[in-house]
């Protein structure tokens, strides 16, 4: 950008832009779109050019027209009872290829590391031998499911679908956050989303090379049956939904359409002779693999909640005798417990002999004494969180906490320091967000998906970003009025093509005509153009 | 019936059909020229025109251009107001036959036509306009017209039609490739889902394309179309002979038909620009020939609403 270019785009943005700096100096975070001084990073400048011709009045008429297209289509998620569209901010969270290799192999890395504990786990726990994590530490947690203890899920792969959330420090590292590998969702708004901006801010693309998201339904097929009992030609794969209450239930008939496998609720499915069957009007039709969208504890009467309408009575015992496949496997919850999420560094040392690509977020273990007696003399300052939960719930930031709250924490803290961690309080990166009349730095994470075929883990190039629409808020879940944007991971070099598809060299000209020549009919070419 | 009624309401069969169909590949393609670079945009440009079956009018015929001339010309029968307005002018002849909901939706149309907003994002939004009120017409059409001969006159031409558009949009598929994905394509026929669901997982331009060439239960297959188009046909002149057609028109759309039909599959791709030409020549000659037969005075006449 040349120095006339410069001072035009100032000039230009100042109703949109204007007390951006300074908003994004108050935060002391790392702004992804602008470098200090206000100039756009490079893999911005497509994106800060677009906005550039726009005026108030555009921007504001985009974003409802792209709002309303998502109500329209039904992208919504359940909030409270309600249905809502999911808010997608029309500025693109973008990714330079450099930045985004180091995120894809850390991904990677980290999936095959948790699958390697997992496996682990479920097994011999010789990392439990090895004394790299503590027995108790397995053993104690909500989701170490021991119903499933000592088999190899048919297919091979515990973890075919993960979603690790990253997010970048001050001074703009990634760190990996959490880990989900049991129900992670989100992706649908990935695809979604890019649909949305193609049509939202199409000046945006132009000659810039974002690469696809739309082959993910492909990828996440293929996976899954391979990953399907042995001996099974042709796999009849669903999509297990705990039904139309949920608060995913769009994404699991989006993912199901997409893929054009039965979305199927747990009344559809039965068990006999350790296989599972659905019903169909054509009587019942063996299913080999369940892409499972409902929690464990839903999962399986008979060994879980006895209580539970959504699952299918057998299905734990199917998965034993090899029978079925279920993807995510069941039991991965003990890998997303935060306090093992403390000892993934360790555990990719352990089982790959590597080094970690991409650091966790500095993380205090409350039982041991030494910690906890700091956090619980520092809890202002501190983020703690419960180490089961997901969705932001329980969590407490404690810069933003009354003295009461911090109080109880306290004791929840002492009574059980198993079921809670501490972690210094993370400025999030920003990214220029459309609230009211201006854009305003807003903290974002990401929440890259990686699909596990068991040869290989494939990075979704892309993936979730949520953001905080709240000025200064740090929770992004959407349950807690956070949004999303849409991600764009840049190829690196023209070579590396946006579509995927080859040009087909096409030279009928030259060919043999195949269709009969024309009979007597009146050839009037003339009038062919009506 | 009287022939002028018959071709007016075979006329408006078409011209909405024609607005559906190009709205749709408007819709997709414009999606994908935006994410090409500046120089190649016009030439691709013209040829997505040339496609459409219309020649620029100047040398410099660029993004704008071309959004003028598929979607808000009202002087051309390519673009999509044009077609709307002809089918209206259409029905407006005919306005003591077809029935008063489909003369006031087709009404309503063309009065909504002017109230987009003419760039890039506006006609994404009109697209989704034609479209809603495209379906609105068909709906009204076959609920509120007796299906006696005046409708068959109608389904006739918008099955043609639609052959004619399945074709066109296949054709982009030449133009386009480099950036053109076979899902695309799929959405551009809304057919997606039924796709996904009959193939489950074979994906892939062969398979995408043998779906919107020679599907036999998905609609706007070409072989669905032009079995529609002959059906009706063969009710309009029930005539049963013991050998042969002397009827011109199912001639031509049953040879093309029963050609696609029985034909190898194997070398599809390749062969598929000569399927497409054929198919859009059978639909111009069948649409000639039902002219002949059954408007015959059309000769004579000026016909206002059949522009290029």
């Amino acid at each position: 950008m040349n120095s006339k270019q410069k001072d035009g785009w100032l000039l230009d943005m100042s109703d949109l832009f204007q007390d951006y700096s300074e908003a994004a100096g108050r935060t002391g975070a790392y702004d992804e779109m602008f470098a200090p001084g206000q100039q756009a990073r490079d893999s911005y400048g497509q994106v800060a050019d677009a906005l550039r011709k726009l005026s108030l009045a555009d921007v504001s008429a985009r974003a409802d027209s792209m709002a309303r297209t998502f109500l329209d289509r039904g992208v919504t998620f359940d909030y409270a009872g309600e249905e809502r569209p999911f808010p997608l901010d029309i500025v693109p969270r973008v990714i330079p290829a450099a930045e985004w290799d180091v995120l894809e192999r850390g991904v990677a890395q980290r999936v095959r590391a948790l699958e390697a504990f997992l496996n682990d786990v479920y097994d011999k726990m010789t990392v439990v031998s090895d004394g790299v994590i503590p027995r108790q530490l397995v053993t104690t947690s909500a989701h170490f499911h021991r119903q499933v203890h000592g088999f190899e899920p048919a297919g091979g792969v515990r973890v075919h679908i993960s979603g690790i959330d990253v997010v970048r420090d001050a001074a703009g590292t990634f760190r990996v956050l959490e880990d989900n590998v049991r129900v992670p969702s989100g992706v649908s708004y990935v695809l979604e989303n890019r649909r949305a901006m193609a049509k939202g801010l199409p000046e945006a693309f132009g000659q810039q090379l974002i690469r696809p998201v739309e082959e993910y339904p492909r990828r996440l097929l293929s996976a899954l049956r391979k990953t399907a009992p042995a001996g099974v030609d042709d796999p009849t794969v669903v999509v297990l939904t705990p039904g139309v209450f949920n608060s995913a239930y769009f994404e699991h008939t989006l993912l199901a359409g997409l893929m054009g496998v039965e979305l199927v609720e747990g009344r559809d499915l039965i068990c006999r002779g350790n296989r599972v069957y659905m019903r169909t009007t054509a009587g019942e039709q063996r299913v080999d693999v369940i892409y499972k969208r409902i929690d464990d504890d839903f999962l399986d009467p008979l060994q879980f909640r006895s209580d539970s309408m959504l699952g299918c009575p057998g299905l734990v015992n199917a998965a034993r005798a090899g029978g079925v496949t279920i993807a995510n496997a069941v039991g991965n919850g003990v890998a997303d417990d935060k306090l093992v999420y403390s000892y993934v560094p360790d555990l990719i040392r352990y089982y790959l002999s590597e080094e970690p690509i991409i650091a966790n977020v500095d993380t205090f273990r409350l039982e041991e004494k030494e910690a906890r007696e700091y956090t619980l003399d520092n809890l202002a300052e501190l983020v703690v969180k419960p180490v089961d939960g997901s969705g932001g719930k329980g969590l407490v930031i404690g810069p933003d906490a009354s003295n009461d709250e911090l109080d109880a924490l306290r004791q929840r803290i002492v009574a059980d320091p198993r079921g809670w961690i501490a972690q210094p309080v993370l400025q999030l990166s920003t990214v220029p967000t459309l609230g009211g009349d201006k854009f305003g730095p807003r903290h974002v994470d990401l929440r890259p998906f990686a699909v596990n075929d068991g040869d290989n883990v494939w990075v979704l190039p892309g993936g979730l970003t949520r953001v905080a629409l709240k000025e200064g808020s740090l929770i992004v879940n959407s349950s807690q009025g956070g949004g999303s944007k849409d991600t764009w991971v840049l190829a690196d070099s023209p070579q590396m093509p946006v579509e995927t598809v080859p040009r087909q060299s096409v030279t009928v000209r030259e060919r043999v005509s195949v269709w009969p020549v024309e009979s007597n009919w009146r050839d009037r070419q003339s009038e062919q153009q009506q | 019936m009287l022939s002028r009624i018959a071709e007016s309401l075979f006329w408006i069969g078409r011209y909405v059909e024609r607005a559906d169909g190009t709205a749709r590949i408007l819709d997709v393609h414009l999606e994908r020229l935006n994410h090409l670079p500046m120089e190649e945009r016009k030439s691709v440009a013209q040829e997505l025109l040339a496609v459409m079956g219309a020649r620029p009018q100047s040398e410099d015929f660029g993004l704008p251009e071309l959004l003028h001339a598929l979607a808000y010309d009202k002087t051309s029968a390519t673009s999509i107001a044009g077609s709307l307005g002809a089918a209206r002018e259409n029905a407006r002849r005919a306005r003591e036959t077809v029935s008063s909901g489909l003369w006031e939706s087709l009404n309503t149309t063309y009065y909504g036509l002017s109230q987009h907003r003419k760039d890039v994002v506006g006609t994404y939004r009109f697209c989704n306009w034609t479209l809603e009120r495209t379906a609105m017409v068909s709906g009204l059409a076959d609920t509120t017209v007796s299906h006696d001969e005046s409708w068959l006159f109608l389904v006739l031409g918008r099955s043609l039609e639609r052959a004619d558009m399945t074709a066109r949009m296949l054709s982009t598929r030449d133009v386009l490739s480099a950036g053109m994905s076979w899902v695309n394509m799929l959405r551009c026929a809304g057919a997606y889902e039924s796709f996904l669901r009959t193939r489950r997982a074979a994906f892939g331009d062969q398979h995408a394309a043998e779906f919107l060439l020679l599907d036999r239960l998905f609609p706007r297959s070409i072989v669905y179309a032009l079995r529609d188009a002959d059906e009706c046909l063969a009710k309009l002149d029930p005539s049963a002979q013991r050998v042969g057609f002397i009827n011109d028109a199912r001639r031509i759309v049953g040879q093309a038909r029963t050609f696609l039909e029985f034909h190898r599959t194997d070398d599809l791709m390749s062969e598929l620009p000569e399927h497409m030409e054929r198919v859009q020549k059978a639909v111009s000659q069948a649409s000639d020939a039902i002219s002949r037969k059954y408007f015959n005075q059309a000769d004579e006449l000026a016909w206002v609403g059949e522009v290029s």
